[in-house]
Parts: C-alpha cells; sequence; structure tokens
C-alpha cells in the first residue's frame, strides 16, 4: 500500500520540523521532502495544518489478556491505541496466568498480530508468577519478543532479588522495569496520604512509599550497571533522585502519567474511584515537579498506565475498588496542554512521547527516517473537543476526564503504512 | 429555618446555624422523652430503615428508639458482614430499599465515603450513622447536646479529644462541629495515630496527656481498639493506658467542673479507669439518653416532603 | 375587637370558666403556642383577682401533632411544650387565640392526651371566625367574627409589643 501524506508539518524529533510530504511505500519511510509526487495508485491523505508525528510509543499499558478479558482484550486495547495515536505499545504481564514464559509471550503477539492494528510488544515478568521470590526465565522471555521485564503491578520488594534480576538482565541488554512501591508503607492506603485523606478518612500511601524504592533502585543500578527503568513516578522526591542519579551516569530512564502532571490529590474528594490509581494522586508540588522533571529530561517519557477495569468494579467504596485509569484515548491533548502552558515545545512534547520512549527500550520505533517502519500519526494540534467515555475503543470507560473540554485531536493513525484509524466525520462535534 | 438538606453526610458542610437548629428541635424531643407516653405522631406513616453493614448495637437501637417514638415504621437491615461486602451490593441493596418507599435510610459502612455514594444512588434521605473512618455525624452533635445540656458555652472551650484520632469517626465530626463553633480543640496521643495534617483543620496536636489537660473542660475518651496493636501503632496496651489513659488524677488537672466524655463502648482501665467511668464527672450515659432525642431531632428536621 | 373589648371579654370568660366549673377545683389552663399562651396567662390572673386562688397553667406546641407534616417541604420549628403538672383526672380548658378550621384544636387534643388522661377538655377562644372542618366547638368564646375563608385574622397583643387589638386582614 502507498500513502503520500501531503502538507502538514513534519516533526521528526531531532532530525525535522517544517512543512514537508511523507510517502509511505511497502511499510517503510520511502520518502521525506517538500511538493513529492504522489506515485500511481497511491492515497493521498490531505495534512494540511495538521501535524506529521512518528508513531507514539507507550512503554506501560495493561492489555488483560489472558485472564481479564471482560477489562480489556489485546484487540480491544490496541483499537484504543491507534484511536489516541500509538502505534506501539508495551503490555505489561500481570495478565491471569501471568506473563512469565514464553507460551503467553507468544500467545500475545499471536493475539496483536491477529488484531491487525497498533504493534503490541509484550513485557515480560521479573519473577515466576511476578510474587518477587524466584526469577523468571528472563532469556527465553527475551527470545520469545519480550521487550522489557517487570513485575508491574507490585514492586520486587526483597533487594536481593532485584539485584539479581538486573545482573541477570545484563545479559539479555533489556531494560529492568519497577513499579516504585514499598507495600508495607503502603499498609492498605488507597489514595495519597496527606491533608486531603485525613479529610475524607481515608488510608494513605505517603510519597515515601515510592521514594524509598527509587532509592533503592538507583543504589543497585548504581552497584550493578543494569539498565533500570522507574514505571508511572509521581513525587517531588523520585524526580530529584532520578536527577541526581542521572548527573552522576547511572543508567537510568523514566516514566511519568498524564495524570500525575495534569490532576492532583483534590480530585479524589466526594470518593470519586476514577481517581484512584497507584501511585496516586498526589500535590500540586509534586505536579510541578513532574512538569520539571519533563521539561529538563529527567522524566524521558509521559506513559500512559493505561488500565481499565469494568463499571461494577469501580463502582464500589472506594477502599475496595480497583486501582487504574484508562489512559491511551486522553494522553495526546494532555500532553499539549503542556506545550501551551509552556512547559515544553511542541517538538519535546512529541519526543516524549515516540522517540525517547523507543530509546529508553531501545525500539527501533518513533522516528519518520526513510527506512523505518511506516508508523505515522496525523495529528490536529488545536481542535476543540470533549472527552466521552462512551465512544471510547477501549472496552473500559475508568477516566477522570469524562467531560473535560481538551484541545488535540488524533485524525489518522497508520501502522506498517496501512490506515488502522480515522476520525470519522460523525465524530468531528 | 429548616434542614434544607436531602441528607446529613457530614458535619464538615453545616453551617453554625443548622447545628443550632438541630441541638434547639433535639431541646423538645428530650422533653418529649421524659414523658409517661414517649411518642409523638410526627413521622407516621413514613418508613426509616437501618442499614448497618457493620454491626451496632448501641447505635442502631437509639435510632430505632427515635424513629418508633416518632411513630415511624422501622426496617432493619443487616446484610452479611463479610470482610468482603462490596459496594454493587450497597447501590443494588440501596435501590431495593428505595424501591420499598423507604422515606429515609441510616447507613452505618466500614468503608469511607459509602453514605455519599448512597446518598448521590438514591431519592429517600440518607443519615450517615457511620462511615470508615471518616465521619458519625449524630455522634458527634449528641457530643454537642451534651456538653450545651450542661450550661457550657462553646465559644472558646476548651476541649480535648484523646485517643486514636486518625482512626476515629468520631473525632472528626466532633473537630468539624467545635471548631465551627469556636471551641479550641486540642488532640492528644500518639504520634502513629494522628492524622497527617490535622492542625489545618484548626485543632492544637499534643503527645503528652497530663500537658493538654490543663484547663480543659470537655475530655472526650476516644475507644482504643484492641486489635489495631497487630499494626506497629502503639507497643503494648500497658503502655498505651500509661501514657494515654484518663485516670483520677488526671481529671484533677483539667478544670474543676471538667466533664469526662466516651462514645462507647469503653475498655475500662485502657483509656479509662473504672473510678472515672462512674464518677460524677462522667456524662457518658447522659450521652446515651440525649443520643435519642437527638436523634429524633433529625429525623424530624430531615422528613420534610421530598 | 380594640383593647377595651378584648379586656371585657377575657374577664368575661374568666367569670364563665369559675361559674360552669363551680370555682377552681381540679381545674387547670393550657395555652396552645403561640396564640394561647399570652391569653391564658391572663385568664389565670383574672381568675386569681375573681376566686383569690391561683390555677396550674402549661403551654402545649402542637406542631409534632399537625396533620400536615408529611405534606410540607420543610418542618415548622418545633418550640417548646412546658406542662409541669399531671394533667390526668384535671379539666383542662385550652385557650387559643383563634379558632378557625379546628385542625388545631385537634391537634392539642391528641397532644394533651398523650401526657395524660384528663377528665375533661373545654375550649377557650378570644375570636371564633367560623369555617370549621372538622367538628369541633368552642366551650367559651370571645367574639363570633364572621370573616370570608381566604382573610386573614390576627391578635395582637401587649406582650407582643403591639397595642391590644384583633386585625382583620383582606386577601
Amino acid at each position: 500500500m502507498t500513502i503520500l501524506i501531503r502538507g502538514g508539518r513534519v516533526i521528526d524529533p531531532g532530525r525535522l520540523n517544517a512543512v514537508a510530504d511523507v510517502l509511505l511505500e511497502g511499510g517503510k519511510i520511502a520518502a521525506v521532502g517538500r511538493n513529492l509526487t504522489a506515485p500511481r495508485g497511491a492515497t493521498i491523505i490531505d495534512a494540511k495544518g495538521r501535524l506529521v508525528l512518528p508513531g507514539f510509543v507507550d512503554l506501560h499499558v495493561h492489555f488483560r489478556e489472558p485472564g481479564f478479558e471482560y477489562k480489556e482484550t489485546i484487540q480491544s486495547g490496541a483499537a484504543a491505541a491507534v484511536a489516541g495515536g500509538f502505534t506501539t505499545v508495551c503490555c505489561m504481564p500481570n495478565t491471569n496466568p501471568v506473563n512469565d514464559n514464553q507460551a503467553i509471550t507468544e500467545f500475545m503477539l499471536e493475539r496483536a498480530r491477529e488484531a491487525g492494528l497498533a504493534n503490541v510488544l509484550p513485557i515480560g515478568a521479573i519473577t515466576k508468577g511476578s510474587e518477587g521470590k524466584e526469577l523468571a526465565e528472563i532469556g527465553d522471555l527475551r527470545r520469545a519478543g519480550c521487550v522489557a521485564i517487570s513485575d508491574d503491578g507490585r514492586p520486587v520488594m526483597n533487594s536481593l532479588v532485584m539485584r539479581r534480576a538486573m545482573e541477570y538482565a545484563m545479559a539479555f541488554d533489556v531494560p529492568v522495569v519497577d513499579h516504585c512501591e514499598d507495600l508495607h508503607l503502603t499498609e492498605g492506603g488507597c489514595m495519597n496520604e496527606g491533608l486531603v485523606s485525613t479529610e475524607l478518612g481515608l488510608p494513605g500511601i505517603p510519597a515515601a512509599a515510592e521514594d524509598v524504592m527509587v532509592g533503592r533502585n538507583v543504589a543497585l543500578a548504581e552497584l550493578t550497571g543494569a539498565r533500570l527503568h522507574l514505571a508511572h513516578i509521581s513525587t517531588e522526591g523520585s524526580v530529584r533522585m532520578v536527577r541526581e542519579a542521572k548527573s552522576r551516569g547511572i543508567k537510568v530512564t523514566a516514566e511519568a502519567c498524564p495524570h500525575h502532571f495534569t490532576i492532583t490529590e483534590e480530585v479524589v474528594r466526594g470518593y470519586n474511584t476514577h481517581a484512584k490509581m497507584n501511585p496516586p494522586l498526589r500535590t500540586w508540588k509534586d505536579v510541578q515537579a513532574i512538569k520539571g522533571g519533563l521539561r529538563d529530561g529527567t522524566i524521558d517519557a509521559i506513559a500512559t498506565d493505561h488500565a481499565p477495569h469494568a463499571t461494577q468494579e469501580k463502582q464500589q467504596g472506594f477502599t475496595d475498588a480497583p486501582f487504574g485509569i484508562v489512559g491511551l484515548e486522553t494522553a495526546w491533548p494532555l500532553t499539549l496542554a503542556l506545550v501551551e502552558e509552556g512547559i515544553l515545545s511542541l517538538e519535546a512534547a512529541v519526543e516524549k512521547l515516540s522517540t525517547a520512549p523507543a530509546k529508553a527500550f531501545g525500539l527501533s520505533k518513533g522516528t519518520l527516517v526513510v527506512g523505518a517502519d511506516a508508523d505515522v500519526v496525523v495529528a490536529d494540534p488545536q481542535e476543540p473537543w470533549e472527552v466521552d467515555p462512551a465512544k471510547f475503543r477501549s472496552k473500559s470507560r475508568n477516566t477522570p476526564f469524562a467531560g473535560w473540554k481538551v484541545k488535540g485531536r488524533i485524525k489518522t493513525t497508520i501502522v506498517g503504512g496501512r490506515v488502522v484509524f480515522e476520525t470519522t466525520q460523525a465524530e468531528q462535534s | 429555618m429548616s434542614l434544607k438538606r436531602k441528607d446529613l453526610l457530614s458535619l464538615a458542610p453545616l453551617s453554625v446555624d443548622e447545628i443550632r437548629l438541630i441541638l434547639e428541635t433535639a431541646d423538645s424531643f428530650k422533653e418529649v422523652t421524659g414523658r409517661e407516653i414517649k411518642k409523638v405522631p410526627a413521622l407516621r406513616g413514613r418508613t426509616v430503615v437501618n442499614l448497618f453493614f457493620e454491626p451496632s448495637t448501641r447505635t442502631r437501637t437509639s435510632f430505632e428508639l427515635a424513629a418508633k417514638r416518632l411513630s415511624a415504621d422501622v426496617i432493619n437491615f443487616s446484610p452479611s458482614s463479610s470482610s468482603v461486602v462490596k459496594g454493587e451490593t450497597l447501590l443494588d441493596t440501596a435501590r431495593n430499599i428505595e424501591a420499598m418507599q423507604a422515606d429515609i435510610i441510616v447507613l452505618r459502612h466500614s468503608s469511607a465515603g459509602a453514605a455519599e455514594t448512597l446518598a448521590c444512588g438514591v431519592k429517600s434521605s440518607v443519615i450517615n450513622a457511620g462511615d470508615g473512618w471518616h465521619e458519625h455525624p449524630t455522634q458527634a452533635l449528641l457530643d454537642l447536646y451534651t456538653i450545651r445540656e450542661r450550661g457550657m458555652a462553646f465559644e472558646g472551650l476548651r476541649v480535648a479529644i484523646v485517643g486514636d484520632v486518625a482512626h476515629s469517626r468520631v473525632a472528626r465530626s466532633n473537630i468539624y462541629a467545635l471548631t465551627k463553633l469556636g471551641a479550641e480543640v486540642r488532640l492528644v496521643g500518639p504520634p502513629t495515630m494522628m492524622p497527617h495534617g490535622v492542625e489545618k483543620l484548626g485543632a492544637r496536636v499534643f503527645y503528652d496527656l497530663d500537658e493538654s489537660l490543663e484547663g480543659v473542660q470537655v475530655i472526650m475518651m476516644l475507644r482504643l481498639q484492641l486489635e489495631r496493636q497487630g499494626r506497629a501503632l502503639f507497643p503494648t496496651i500497658r503502655e498505651y493506658a500509661r501514657l494515654y489513659g484518663l485516670t483520677a488524677e488526671r481529671v484533677k488537672i483539667a478544670d474543676p467542673g471538667a466533664i469526662v466524655m466516651h462514645p462507647g463502648p469503653i475498655n475500662r482501665g485502657v483509656e479509662i479507669a473504672p473510678e472515672v467511668a462512674d464518677s460524677l464527672s462522667s456524662v457518658i450515659l447522659e450521652q446515651v439518653a440525649n443520643g435519642v432525642a437527638v436523634r429524633m431531632g433529625i429525623l424530624y428536621l430531615m422528613s420534610g416532603a421530598n | 375587637m380594640d383593647a377595651g373589648d378584648i379586656a371585657r371579654a377575657l374577664t368575661r370568660i374568666a367569670h364563665e370558666i369559675l361559674e360552669r366549673n363551680k370555682g377552681v377545683h381540679g381545674l387547670a389552663l393550657v395555652g396552645i403556642r403561640t396564640g394561647g399562651v399570652y391569653l391564658a396567662h391572663r385568664l389565670v390572673r383574672r381568675i386569681q383577682d375573681i376566686e383569690g386562688a391561683t390555677v396550674p397553667i402549661g403551654e402545649l406546641d402542637i406542631t409534632l401533632y399537625r396533620d400536615d407534616l408529611s405534606l410540607r417541604k420543610e418542618q415548622p420549628k418545633l418550640r417548646k411544650t412546658s406542662v409541669p403538672f399531671d394533667i390526668s383526672d384535671k379539666i383542662i380548658v385550652l385557650v387559643d387565640d383563634v379558632l378557625f378550621t379546628g385542625r388545631t384544636i385537634r391537634a392539642a387534643m391528641d397532644g394533651l392526651i398523650d401526657l395524660g388522661r384528663p377528665a375533661e377538655i373545654q375550649l377557650a377562644v378570644l375570636v371564633d371566625r367560623g369555617h370549621r372542618q372538622l367538628p369541633i366547638k368552642a366551650s367559651y368564646i370571645g367574639k363570633n367574627l364572621p370573616t370570608s375563608r381566604d382573610e386573614k385574622v390576627q391578635v395582637m397583643l401587649e406582650e407582643n409589643g403591639e397595642d391590644d387589638r384583633v386585625v382583620i386582614l383582606k386577601a
């Protein structure tokens, strides 16, 4: 299939930021330049007034297959991804059974192939069953196609096990991703520990629960020389420690989620379970710190931690409801808000969603250089729309942004040279 | 003047006038409970449902008596309180009750926010009888009534609330109400049992009981939940009782004429010495008596046509 | 009715009460809040002047016994009931300012009976304006005032800071 994307502003972070045409042929980027001629039979996509970007790369999603298909399947998750402009996503292994072996990895890859939408790259477990005790067959997981390892959902509590995991992973050059949380300090907490949790009478998760593990992981990364990636950091303390670690040359990368740079624990008032996730929404100071970390490069990537849950599960009392919100379909406008606020330039914002995450995991994605995979997204940077969960492609609706009036819309998503998503006329309102 | 609210979920949003209205209304019902025939027809034909997910004979009986003395019909629901009672059950149970034309639902639940969730989902009026650690508005109101009955004015009143403040819904409701009415609230307990940032609610925090009691006119003791000992909040009951138990000597440090309160049930010898519980300064039984009158007042005020 | 009319009517009612009940034995007055309370106190003073004997007096709030509580959006404010004596076996004279539909008196009787078992209940009103909706009759009437249904009749009293008089307000 041949596609010519014409007249859009092409942003290939670090390489190009100008109005140009992009030609896709045979599933690859064939040419990028001004006034390209359309080959015979090519589909023309008019991108005038729009942005042409490398397809976004999300390092952190939960597609609940196998085991929790009622919340999301690989197919529905991939559909949500491309609707949000993500052409590559890395899915976490906390399925049922846990992806701690080759068979599950191959199953997930097969499901993704059948769906034929976004590239879904599995992340394998660090330990068997993610129980934090014995290492999983990391070599096998790598060979089967896992791009990183993580026990996400849970931390690896035992520091010796984490050390061994980091050392062992070095043989396969995979990043070790930790969900930084000291479960003892969490102790049944369900929101950030602070004035709001005191007023609402809810058990709190102190910022220290995250900081303690970030500090530990950084020390272990220094000791072992391994590639450490910190999932969804949310506190001022985490940002400070990552900044300091990077300044000393430690191989650590970090991601932050849109909700952690947009809203605070105040959104929990009224016992709103759509504001319950782990790590929890923090204070305004933490939000400012995350923004600062994105601006100075301390935080490499924006990832969504897309965590679908069924409606009836979120309709429970606040302490009983599961942690997590969906995020694939709202990431673009929330990221653009940082551009509008002056925190990031447009090019830097695009980099955080594409080039930088790809680099953190060593993926050949997130670029529009000739010869790269034809994973492209055409996005509108201004178009206003209202977030309506009923229109989500995801099976789940759990978002705190319902009803928000946002700016910035994904128009067309192309994976491997095929159009897999287009905003239809009906949705232009 | 009336209570223009569908529900009573929390004391935080109530105005001083609303609190005073409730206390004044309770006066009339205190008089009714002193009569030979302790019944008035004010809520005749109305249905009050006690929906108690957490067991509580004391509060439930108090509400039941209050409703019956107003001639209302009372139904008691105690859904199985297994540790995995989900909110799904709460909403579905509530809709069933609403379909039975319940006018007022009194809810006690182990999850903070349950009363608010319920109130949003049903047309009936909802009264929060205790939701997790969050609030227990009617308890605080009867505490206020008891203080007022003793002739104490709230403005400038020095009140010490002693014990596991972090996990106490009674403490929270009282902090909101007393600070609103101009009292000086002192919170006393070990640091592990003080909620984060509680000074911002207008209270002073003390870790030393003796120091905190100087000049105090009302001593409110909170029940120590003995099952919490396993979670490293305090080393032993012995140490807790020694540091934070209210003994007769400690009562002497407070204002002469100080009153001792406790929401019950009391752990004799732990947070309160038996001789203090039985002394003349203890108003614990008055609190229970006032509970019925105050709850009658609240049921009356919330029973307007919806 | 002006102040003089009111005074004369109350004096006559006091005499009638004493005549009918042959003195003060077993007698007690209960004023219905709020209009009847001051009038009840005035009647007690007149009885004191005439017979030289005091009669027990109580104040009854009938709000909790109203028949329209379930229909009102907001519950009316409660006032205190204070009947500090046993009403059982007594002759209770209920006192109110205006007798209209009779519903207030019905509620007052229910309220009284919850307090005890009087031997007899009688009713004294300053003004009877007609338009009864229940079969209620006053035992002692200050003045019969024909009115139309939508007019309002108000008794103003010195104790409330007004000159004694009865006013009829048009709709």
